[in-house]
């Protein structure tokens, strides 16, 4: 196992942040921790590169323990924090080359690793680092925690108020560094980044809801959903939330997402009510649950 | 300006140096309309808006805005539009009541206007509990909640919300939305960018900025439509991609 994480528990003050985790990631797997802000994926990621102590529990890295050999741990992993936490005032290059100095390396012997990102943002290596887009900012970020050649890598919203388009590219080149052998794991509040991960752990106010294969997690839906549109929105979503029949009422782009609570539900019954709620244009289908259902559903 | 638009742009260009962070974008939002302003990280959308909402000086071009020239009545924008983001919302170390009290008095109310705001308000989100503390101790979703209702404190003909739901779990994001939706449906304005492709469904029209430019605007299902694509996910990435 590359990460090994047992019954580990944090409280700061009378605040509980993390109660109980419990998973483990193999060697070479894209592992996604997806929750939303508050959930505790910062602090679990700061026990487990070894920067904060947990109250209860055990976790090892690369099969080292995180109280015991800590040092160890932290020559083998990389982490990039939330916060961009690189040296604004040095240049790109500079702090390229301090990250590589402090692990004992140097930039040529590993630039294979690191190629395909730096490459976009070496046209740029004499500025300082805090002069740099947001999205340069997050490859350079990712290059200086890649140049001593992790073991592990540690993501901690690495794509968090990033476009859509530059979130594609960003998962595109982790896709890569899987390939090299490199363990990731990676939290995001994105849920449709969740597909693109080997397995996933849910987590909300600090546990674990679940934890499966993308695919299998959206299996576990209890309902059958139905997607329901008319000509106007906030008049469906009023009218559905009144509905005495309602299980759950949930926006999704231009449908609304909703199941009932009888087992022999009929969508004919719900188009008449909708009807005399003087809604145009109605239609109800049925759909497939995508991971964000799922974590509404046990999130409730 | 016609009595039904609220936001009415032309040409409006601002040059840092010699680089043109807005491009003449010229386009109208509707009264009562939910504008989704989209783009790229470094797109110009923020200065787009710092403009819109007074306080960046147009390079060139022409904004009305509530009525108002962005160019000879920034002030007059500032008291009639509320405006929230996720990096500037409510003041931390201040409870909730402080922040409504507070903004109440920015805004111009009476003590009598801010009491009685603040009771319809706490009402309305259910806050009797948490009216007392500090607004640190919230969870982000909450926060949000409350600073989109305090940036409606004064009655504003639009609001302008800046990436608002940045993070916040899927349930709040969906109690946020039919927020903005509840305003919308009472004629205000509402002026919004996320990174949500499934909140850019939500809005009746969306424009879509690349490099400082307007590339797309239209209702969501137009743009579907003029793309050839299943989702706004799929409009985004193939405008943006260039």
């Amino acid at each position: 196992m590359s990460i090994s994480v047992q019954n580990i528990s944090k409280s700061f003050k009378n605040k509980t942040a993390l109660s109980d985790i419990s998973f483990e990631v193999k060697e070479g797997e894209l592992f996604g921790l997806i929750g939303p802000d508050g959930a505790g994926k910062t602090t679990l990621f700061r026990i487990l590169t070894t920067l904060l102590i947990p109250n209860k529990g055990e976790a090892t890295i690369a099969n080292f323990d995180i109280i015991k050999d800590y040092k160890s741990i932290r020559n083998n992993v990389g982490y990039m924090p939330g916060r961009f936490s690189l040296y604004q005032d040095l240049t790109v290059e500079e702090n390229l080359e301090f990250f590589a100095t402090i692990f004992g390396t140097t930039i040529e012997e590993n630039y294979d690793l690191i190629k395909d990102i730096y490459v976009q943002i070496e046209p740029f290596k004499k500025r300082r680092a805090g002069k740099l887009s947001g999205g340069m900012k997050q490859k350079l970020a990712l290059s200086c925690a890649l140049i001593h050649k992790p073991k592990v890598l540690f993501l901690d919203e690495p794509t968090t108020g990033v476009d859509p388009v530059s979130r594609k590219e960003f998962w595109e080149m982790l896709k890569r560094l899987q390939t090299k052998g490199i363990t990731i794991l990676v939290s995001t509040p994105y849920m449709d980044e969740a597909a693109l991960c080997d397995r996933i752990a849910l987590i909300q106010d600090g546990k674990i809801l679940e934890i499966d294969t993308p695919r299998e997690i959206v299996k576990h839906y209890p309902k059958t959903i139905y997607n329901v549109k008319a000509a106007n929105m906030y008049l469906l979503i009023e009218s559905l939330n009144i509905y005495k029949h309602k299980y759950s009422v949930y926006p999704f782009g231009e449908f609304v997402h909703y199941t009932d609570s009888r087992t022999n539900f009929n969508p004919e019954d719900l188009k008449l009510y909708l009807k005399t709620k003087n809604l145009k244009n109605i239609s109800i289908e049925i759909t497939q649950a995508t991971i964000e259902d799922t974590f509404m559903e046990l999130a409730k | 300006m016609k009595e039904e638009t609220a936001i009415h742009v032309e040409n409006l260009t601002k040059m840092f140096g010699d680089f043109t962070a807005v491009n003449a974008i010229s386009f109208d939002v509707k009264k009562g309309e939910i504008f989704g302003f989209l783009g790229a990280n470094g797109a110009g959308k923020t200065t787009a808006m710092k403009m819109l909402i007074g306080i960046l000086t147009p390079t060139s071009g022409n904004a009305d805005v509530a009525g108002f020239n962005v160019n000879t009545q920034p002030e007059s924008i500032k008291k009639s539009i509320g405006y929230m983001s996720q990096k500037f919302a409510l003041y931390d170390d201040l409870t909730v009541k402080e922040n409504i009290t507070f903004f109440g008095g920015i805004y111009g109310l009476t003590r009598k206007q801010i009491n009685e705001k603040r009771y319809q308000l706490v009402e309305e989100l259910e806050l009797q509990e948490i009216v007392n503390e500090l607004v640190s101790s919230l969870p982000l979703g909450w926060k949000q909640k409350i600073a989109f209702s305090v940036a409606l404190l004064h009655n504003p003909k639009i609001v302008f919300l800046d990436e608002p739901t940045g993070g916040v779990d899927p349930i709040t994001r969906r109690q946020f939305w039919e927020l903005i939706y509840k305003a919308a449906n009472k004629g205000t304005t509402i002026f919004v960018t996320t990174h949500y492709m499934d909140e850019a469904e939500y809005c009746d029209s969306v424009s879509i900025m690349v490099n400082g430019k307007i590339e797309a605007l239209d209702t969501p299902k137009k743009l579907k439509e003029q793309f050839n694509a299943e989702s706004m996910n799929d409009v985004f990435l193939k405008l943006a991609r260039g």
